[in-house]
């Protein structure tokens, strides 16, 4: 069942500070309207048990992808595809308001929505995963760590998930015989399968005005808050608005915006990625 | 992909043969349940879902209240039997994600502001799956708001829209849902202009989602007439006796 | 000048656009945004000048200080009784507000109300953060121990009580019946014989069905003699 969040409440100040400077065209931050926080991009952090890794800070937020890769079974409805997962914990050294368990909705959320976005742009080509139909394939799964939580948890979990899996190595097959698999966990080999990357923009509305890359503060008074998935090719691969409504209008513009601010995030990681 | 079936036929029409605009056949029906506070069963086609309001009403639990506003609790949840292979009924990551963007979207409509240190509780059941269950269950739930008197902006009237076969269409079923290329469910206060709940699953261009957009608008208007006959109709049932 | 684009007693609905312009006046259970004034319930629109407001036809009633209603009596602590009102608040009855001189040390407060009671009481307190705080303290107030009590829709008081009481007048005239009305959607009925608590009940029911029809009281009436010369009681 899904409650609704009673938030510690922003002080009147804070709050008043913030619309304020939106309607002098700007943020407490000092940033524009549609500017990302810094953001850095650390490739491989965990690199003796995680098949790839990231380490993505936006701002002061704070997110590690661990990829593992292991053989299993195909679902018996994709004999031919292998399996990826993508999965989100907000664990409670991110933040004062975390308590341990289960993801609840907004890990949860995170996870599917990221998911989607990779699994319907065919961003990783699963039928390459496959190692004997019906019986092995490569499963991929995919773990966001939420480390920091400054706000924006989703977009800095698309681009480390995208780094990670840029750079995660699958372990070395080392027979195939009598539908017998043999692997040798320890030796990374062969790079994942992807095809294309995506990234995700997420804008709030806060009094009316539409803003890139919410801090926890702007999340927090945020009216509506809309991600957009964008893949390499600029096309639309997810959206997923949470909180109160939208106009068609603003929607739009969020769109537009989204797909024009995807570039520098697909820029930055491409940059990082040729590091290695 | 062997086994894929026609989505569009030749004639432009779809598997069912509807038109790329036309809704499934809509039925509703407004305090169908004698415990709840309000309640309504929805059918868009095969999908049938079912919505019970009780509240507001004390929360179950202190640390719940907030001295500001009703809290909502909302549960988006499909029946064992809804679908073709058994649901345990253990809740889905799936459920809980639709569960919260389904609160979130009646939340942006209810006044909670009227009614602090409450509860409102929204349930609801998907009797039957056939695509288009969480804008099926935000229709009803809507309902089920209006019928437990419950004071909102607007009602919120839902509709998925696709792409199959290369094609935007309204309405899309399970099997549309399953081999076209994206599905785009769409919750709307219409009276107000507001998009209060939308997910894109799949892919598509900047043109493609303006296309679907401006079809799921259209669909939604038609929804939200059916909505309003539906609650109308509760109280002509008297008349005519 | 404001539009109006309602007919009083017209049912709306929410969402409805009710009415619009600068100088259009949003009553109660409508709101205005951006100079046109929506219904957020359904209901029965009321349209005075350029002012609409809406009766509405389902919903709880938050009662507010002042108001008489019946309530069970659901928990008992040392000095009090926690009583449900059929609010989205549970109420608080202190046994000062219904014993005289009362005495914890003394006085066990189950002897006065127990658990299962019907009690009929008066709003003493109740703001946003506090309450319901019930009394019993006036005359006529306290635990009903004879009679009946059924429970109808809260929306639906103000028509069972009719403008200047003349529904309830009606039905109590016309059944030798007596009863007492709270806001709550609870009406104590205490009738001569089970016969005319049968009517008197089922013409409650009409008008919990029928509210939102005009004619109603005249449709009670005849509904009332139509069912006694059936019975047979003059």
């Amino acid at each position: 069942m899904s409650v609704t969040p009673i938030q510690p409440p922003i002080p009147k100040l804070k709050r008043e500070a913030i619309v304020s400077a939106l309607k002098k065209g700007a943020r407490v931050d000092g940033r524009g309207f549609e500017d990302f926080r810094p953001i850095t991009i650390e490739l491989n952090p965990i690199p003796r048990r995680s098949n790839g890794s990231a380490l993505v800070k936006l701002g002061n937020t704070s997110i590690l992808v661990g990829v593992k890769i292991s053989v299993e079974r195909p679902f018996p409805d994709r004999p031919s595809e292998g399996v990826l997962q993508v999965h989100a914990e907000f664990v409670p050294l991110a933040s004062p308001s975390f308590e341990p368990g289960p993801p609840d909705e907004n890990a949860v959320e995170v996870a599917r929505v990221i998911d989607r976005c990779l699994r319907e742009s065919k961003s990783i080509d699963l039928g390459e995963l496959v190692i004997v139909p019906g019986k092995y394939s490569w499963s991929i799964y995919n773990d966001i760590y939420l480390l920091d939580h400054d706000g924006n948890v989703t977009d800095a979990s698309t681009l480390a998930s995208m780094a990670a899996l840029n750079v995660a190595r699958l372990p070395k097959l080392v027979s195939v015989e009598n539908d017998q698999v043999k692997i040798d966990y320890g030796t990374m080999d062969k790079q994942l399968p992807v095809k294309l990357n995506v990234v995700t923009v997420t804008l709030v509305k806060i009094g009316g005005y539409i803003l890139l890359d919410p801090n926890l503060d702007e999340e927090i008074l945020a009216e509506a808050k809309v991600t957009v998935g964008i893949d390499s090719g600029g096309r639309i691969v997810g959206i997923q608005k949470s909180g109160g409504g939208l106009s068609v209008s603003e929607l739009n513009y969020a769109v537009d915006t989204a797909i024009k601010k995807s570039r520098e995030l697909l820029t930055l990681l491409e940059k990082a990625l040729k590091t290695v | 992909m062997s086994g894929r079936p026609t989505l569009i036929g030749e004639d432009g029409l779809r598997h069912d043969n509807r038109r790329p605009d036309e809704l499934r056949s809509i039925k509703m029906e407004v305090g169908v349940l004698k415990n709840a506070d309000g309640s309504a069963l929805v059918e868009f086609g095969n999908t049938k879902v079912i919505a019970a309001v009780y509240g507001p009403r004390e929360p179950p639990a202190k640390y719940m209240l907030s001295p500001e506003k009703a809290i909502v609790r909302c549960r988006y949840h499909m029946a064992p039997f809804s679908t073709a292979e058994r649901k345990s009924p253990a809740p889905s990551r799936r459920e809980i994600e639709l569960s919260k963007v389904i609160r979130e979207a009646l939340e942006s409509a209810i006044f909670t502001e009227l009614f602090p240190r409450s509860a409102i509780d929204i349930f609801i059941e998907v009797l039957q799956a056939d695509g288009g269950t969480r804008t099926a269950g935000l229709t009803a739930a809507s309902l089920a708001l209006a019928d437990a008197g419950i004071p909102m902006r607007d009602l919120i009237a839902a509709v998925a829209v696709g792409k199959i076969d290369g094609v935007i269409v309204l309405d899309i079923d399970e099997l549309e849902d399953e081999y076209g290329e994206a599905d785009m469910p769409v919750g709307m206060m219409p009276s107000l202009n507001q998009v209060v709940l939308l997910q894109l699953n799949g892919v598509m261009t900047r043109e493609e989602f303006d296309a679907a957009m401006n079809l799921a608008v259209k669909g939604i208007f038609e929804v939200y007439r059916l909505q309003k006959e539906a609650l109308s109709k509760k109280y002509m049932l008297y008349i005519e006796e | 000048m404001a539009n109006i684009y309602v007919a009083n007693r017209q049912i709306v609905k929410p969402g409805d656009l009710l009415a619009e312009g600068d100088d259009a006046i949003a009553g109660s259970y409508t709101y205005k945004v951006g100079g046109k004034v929506y219904g957020t319930v359904i209901g029965l629109a009321e349209v005075k000048e350029n002012a609409v407001s809406i009766i509405p036809l389902e919903g709880v009633v938050v009662p507010r200080e002042g108001d008489l209603v019946i309530g069970v009596v659901v928990g008992v602590g040392v000095t009090n009784w926690f009583i449900d009102i059929r609010a989205p608040y549970k109420a608080v009855l202190n046994a000062g507000e219904a014993i005289e001189q009362f005495n914890p040390l003394t006085d066990d407060i189950r002897k006065y109300f127990d658990i299962g009671d019907y009690v009929l009481a008066k709003v003493l307190i109740f703001d946003r953060s506090r309450g319901p705080i019930l009394t019993t303290k006036a005359k006529g107030l306290g635990k009903i121990v004879e009679g009946l009590v059924i429970d109808v829709k809260p929306s639906r008081v103000p028509r069972i009580v009719g403008k200047r009481k003349t529904m309830v007048e009606a039905l109590t005239s016309l059944t030798n019946c007596s009863m007492t009305v709270a806001v709550n959607g609870r009406i104590w009925i205490k009738c001569p014989n089970s016969l005319l608590e049968d009517i008197v009940i089922r013409a409650i029911r009409k008008i919990e069905s029928e509210a939102h029809i005009p004619g109603l009281t005249d449709r009670i009436r005849r509904f009332i003699e139509d069912e006694k010369r059936r019975a047979g009681i003059p």
